[in-house]
């Protein structure tokens, strides 16, 4: 098998973090090649919830300075909105949602408690059953399906290529350093790779000795018909996370995961479930006088998760890696600039990452997933 | 070993209560097949529900949904009693089943079937998924027999979108199973056997035909049909194909037909514009299971993968009639065949299927196809697709994004289905993603194959190779006080958690190691959404 012409970094996986970091370092100048399994953004990427909120992220402040410009930078459409209202039918919720917007204040983000007045003229659709909520005004939305394709053709614009439908196979080494990747087409060389291929990080990474602890889930989401628009759309709680899209539609998901084994070329199904009962349940609970409007749609997506749940974005010798750890899609602008800075100078140039690194890992039970219960009961996919 | 904590409380496992519903045998669709399978099956001694959707509430027909009504109802079908007592009436078989000992759910809606396989565990036993005008609930079933028929293939021109234009399904519905049909003077589109007998029933309940158009040469269906509906001096116009239809308020009120190749138009006068080119297998159902399928152009199109004449790879669902692939094979055998397999299986000891039925001469897309390119050619770029998104066959081919985006900018307007096509093979998911196209409350039931069709002819592929858009629960677009599960359990309220359930994940990143994270860790700790 021969090595053909590569590119100077190549990124496998075209997820939104992928994509996002391929065109940071196609901003910079650099050659660059994505190449994904499937279409780009056609897994997690594409079917999240849209947020764009994470206080908790060393990349918080990098992610609320980026998303009101990426529609410009990007030159497509993203659909960003700023703004977004949690709203609580219980008083353990409101607790939660009280707490959650101290730690936005604590965190540099304005956030306050609004009442039962404010919630009805803000949120027409709600009902008395809705006993508070908070404001979050540094926080906000986005389409996931718009985005994706916007950072792949943003990328194309900048001379980066995207070869979909290309599977790796496995990273090729040699003398401790990462020389291409093996496709169906043979070797691509590359002077350094960036693996952002989400659960198959994991295989990919263990055929060149770095061991990346993550276990993958299902988790699902509806949608209903247009309903009439929310001055601010990203309207969620009572269990749920969602938005109100420009078109209309509320696009909601929470609630119980089902643990997976996920193969290199998986997932080849993504199953629904009655789940979506429940689903609708939470939301007509977040919106009791639309009752009428229908459920058209549900869908689930695949994501992986480390045993902490955070981010591990470290690069190691020649090879740098992202998994957002379940949390990516709203902070992909951040992420991309942090992978684009460990590609090109070895550090962050904005954040602190030091608690991300891999390392932390070391050490842990070989167990792990059973020691959580995360092991998966279904057929591989 | 000891404190191993096996299940993760916050994931799906041990979640779903059991189905507050159980039959031997649940059978979806009371035609011809699934009536059959359901006297067959509770025969043999299998309790047996049999679920049909008749009659289906106003509301959602005023969608196209199950079927395309094409707005042509009379006032009846506001009356839901009126409505069962005419379904029983119109079928004697109805009261057959229930002699049989057939439990039936009329009006009764089949959103979503489920049951363990790749990807999920959760099951605890299959069921499936089933709403009136109140509620929803699940059913669990031993075997499950799909025979949910087919759906109205409709296609694009100019004035498509008013009132008036319906499918052939949808007029025999309002015909033959409701007697609330509002229309008086039906243009039919096509000449096969489902135009032709679509004219002899037109004219049987006493109305009026205009004329049968046909966009190939030579009529389509069966010589003596033809000349049966010649007989009553209805016109077959071959080699011709609609440009448009005008009308008022009401809807349509006559319909512009020109030669495919050229020549004069002749203008029609007609309150219904009758779509009969094709039928479309429902297969929303299989396609939730998760049941692989096939092209087969002989049957209709996307169908399922079938390992006998009506057992899927699926364990435990079979599939008769329509649903599994437009054919001429005798509906009731059909239905059971399926009922004697899945007798067999609840005894313990299965049956080997009859081998599939053979090919036929059919050859739906290149049909489809044909109808497509000559309504492409004398009807432009304006004509909208998706009726629910408004998306123009131009938005289309251009990716163009929704019109609520404002115009596109300058790199975005330089996209469209080349560039797409230019990085791999067209995904019609991917253009509704894009454009909206199939995204609306219809379900894409009225654009969901034309779309398919303007993405092979713009690209030069064909319309087989575009991969299906995707079916997805609730197959049926239901209201949120009705799907919602107002009977969930305490076990599944309080273990919801919004994401995954992981305090650490939401620490803020300052706060990691330092003596506050304790704090956050009791805060994130246990559900905080009961």
């Amino acid at each position: 098998m021969s090595t053909q012409k590569g590119a100077t970094v190549i990124v496998v996986g075209g997820g939104v973090s992928g994509l996002s970091a391929a065109w940071w370092l196609a901003r910079s100048g650099v050659d660059v090649l994505v190449l994904d399994k499937g279409i780009v953004g056609w897994e997690a990427s594409g079917r999240n919830g849209g947020g764009a909120s994470h206080f908790q992220s060393p990349l918080f402040a990098e992610e609320q300075r980026l998303w009101p410009m990426m529609d410009e930078m990007l030159g497509y459409s993203t659909e960003y909105q700023r703004g977004k209202l949690v709203l609580a039918t219980t008083e353990g919720q409101l607790k939660h949602y009280r707490y959650m917007a101290e730690t936005f204040c604590e965190n540099g983000s304005p956030a306050h408690e609004i009442d039962q007045q404010e919630i009805r003229e803000r949120v027409p659709m709600s009902d008395d059953n809705i006993l508070g909520g908070v404001h979050l005004t540094i926080a906000g939305q986005a389409n996931p399906q718009r985005t994706v394709q916007a950072y792949a053709w943003a990328l194309q614009d900048l001379g980066g290529r995207i070869q979909q439908h290309t599977a790796v196979l496995r990273l090729v080494s040699e003398g401790g350093k990462v020389i291409g990747v093996e496709t169906k087409d043979g070797i691509l060389g590359c002077d350094s790779v960036v693996v952002a291929a989400g659960p198959q990080s994991a295989i990919l990474l263990a055929g060149v000795g770095i061991d990346l602890p993550i276990a993958s889930a299902r988790a699902e989401m509806i949608v209903t018909e247009p309903a009439p628009m929310m001055a601010i759309g990203a309207v969620d709680g009572n269990g749920l996370y969602g938005r109100q899209t420009k078109r209309g539609n509320l696009a909601y998901g929470g609630g119980p995961h089902e643990w997976l084994d996920v193969g290199l070329m998986g997932p080849s199904v993504r199953p629904g479930s009655p789940l979506v009962r429940n689903l609708t349940k939470r939301l007509l609970g977040l919106f009791s006088k639309a009752g009428n409007l229908r459920v058209i749609r549900s869908w689930a997506g695949v994501i992986e998760n480390t045993p902490d749940g955070r981010p591990v974005i470290d690069r190691i010798g020649n090879v740098t890696m992202i998994t957002m750890s379940s949390v990516g899609f709203g902070l992909s602008p951040a992420s991309g600039h942090a992978v684009r800075d460990l590609v090109m100078d070895g550090k962050c140039s904005f954040a602190d990452l030091e608690l991300l690194k891999l390392g932390r890992f070391d050490g842990l039970s070989p167990n792990w997933r059973a020691e959580k219960g995360w092991l998966s009961h279904a057929e591989p996919v | 070993m000891t404190d191993v904590k096996l299940v993760d409380r916050y994931s799906i496992t041990n979640r779903f209560p059991s189905a507050s519903q159980k039959a031997d045998v649940v059978v979806i669709g009371a035609g011809p097949s699934g009536v059959a399978a359901a006297i067959a099956a509770a025969k043999g001694g299998a309790s047996v529900l049999l679920v049909d959707e008749n009659p289906v509430s106003a509301s959602l027909m005023s969608l196209d949904t199950p079927l395309y009504f094409g707005g042509r109802m009379t006032r009846a079908v506001d009356n839901k009693a009126r409505m069962i007592e005419q379904i029983f009436a119109s079928d004697r078989l109805l009261e057959a089943a229930f002699e049989a000992g057939v439990e039936l759910a009329l009006g009764v809606y089949a959103w979503g079937a489920f049951q363990n396989g790749p990807g999920i565990a959760a099951m605890p036993e299959a069921a499936v998924g089933l709403a009136d005008e109140e509620r929803s609930w699940m059913v669990a079933y031993r075997q499950l027999i799909l025979a949910t028929g087919s759906r109205d293939l409709s296609l694009s021109f100019q004035g498509w979108d008013q009132p008036g234009v319906m499918g052939a399904n949808g007029l025999h519905a309002l015909i033959k199973r409701y007697d609330a049909f509002a229309g008086s003077e039906v243009l039919i589109l096509g000449s096969g056997d489902l135009a032709l007998n679509t004219a002899l029933m037109v004219v049987e309940a006493g109305l009026k035909v205009a004329a049968l158009i046909e966009v190939r040469n030579q009529v389509q269906g069966d010589a003596a049909l033809a000349a049966k509906v010649r007989g009553h001096g209805i016109e077959i116009l071959t080699g011709h194909v609609i440009v448009s239809a005008s009308g008022g308020a009401d809807g349509v009120e006559c319909a512009t037909v020109v030669p495919v190749a050229a020549g004069d138009s002749r203008t029609f006068t007609c309150d219904t514009i009758c779509q009969a080119i094709g039928l479309v297998p429902a297969i929303e159902l299989f396609n939730v299971l998760g049941g692989k399928l096939s092209v087969r152009t002989d049957l209709g199109g996307h169908v399922p993968q079938r390992t006998g004449l009506v057992s899927t790879g699926l364990a435990n669902v079979l599939v008769a009639g329509d649903c599994a692939g437009l054919s001429n094979v005798d509906a009731a055998a059909h239905g059971e065949a399926a009922a004697a397999l899945a007798l067999a299986a609840l005894a313990g000891q299965p049956l080997a299927d009859e081998a599939p039925a053979a090919a036929t001469s059919l050859d739906a897309h290149a049909y489809h196809a044909d109808w497509m390119s000559a309504l492409m050619k004398v009807g432009d770029a304006s004509i909208v697709v998706c009726q629910c998104e408004e998306v123009t066959r131009g938005d289309l081919t251009a990716v163009r994004q929704p019109r609520y985006l404002g115009p596109p900018s300058e790199v975005a307007a330089k996209r469209d289905i080349k560039s797409l096509a230019a990085d791999g093979p067209l995904n019609q998911d991917q253009f509704k993603r894009l454009t909206r196209a199939c995204m609306g409350q219809c379900q894409a039931r009225r654009c969901r194959e034309q779309v398919a069709l303007i993405l092979a002819q713009s690209s030069n592929v064909p319309v087989a190779e575009v991969p299906l858009a995707g079916y997805r629960a609730p197959v049926r677009p239901l209201p949120m006080s009705v799907l919602a599960a107002h009977d969930e359990p305490y076990d599944m309220t309080s273990n919801w958690d919004v994401w995954f359930g992981i305090a650490s994940q939401w620490v803020p990143y300052n706060d990691i190691g330092t003596e506050r994270e304790a704090m956050h860790l009791e805060m994130l700790t246990d559900s905080q959404h009961i």
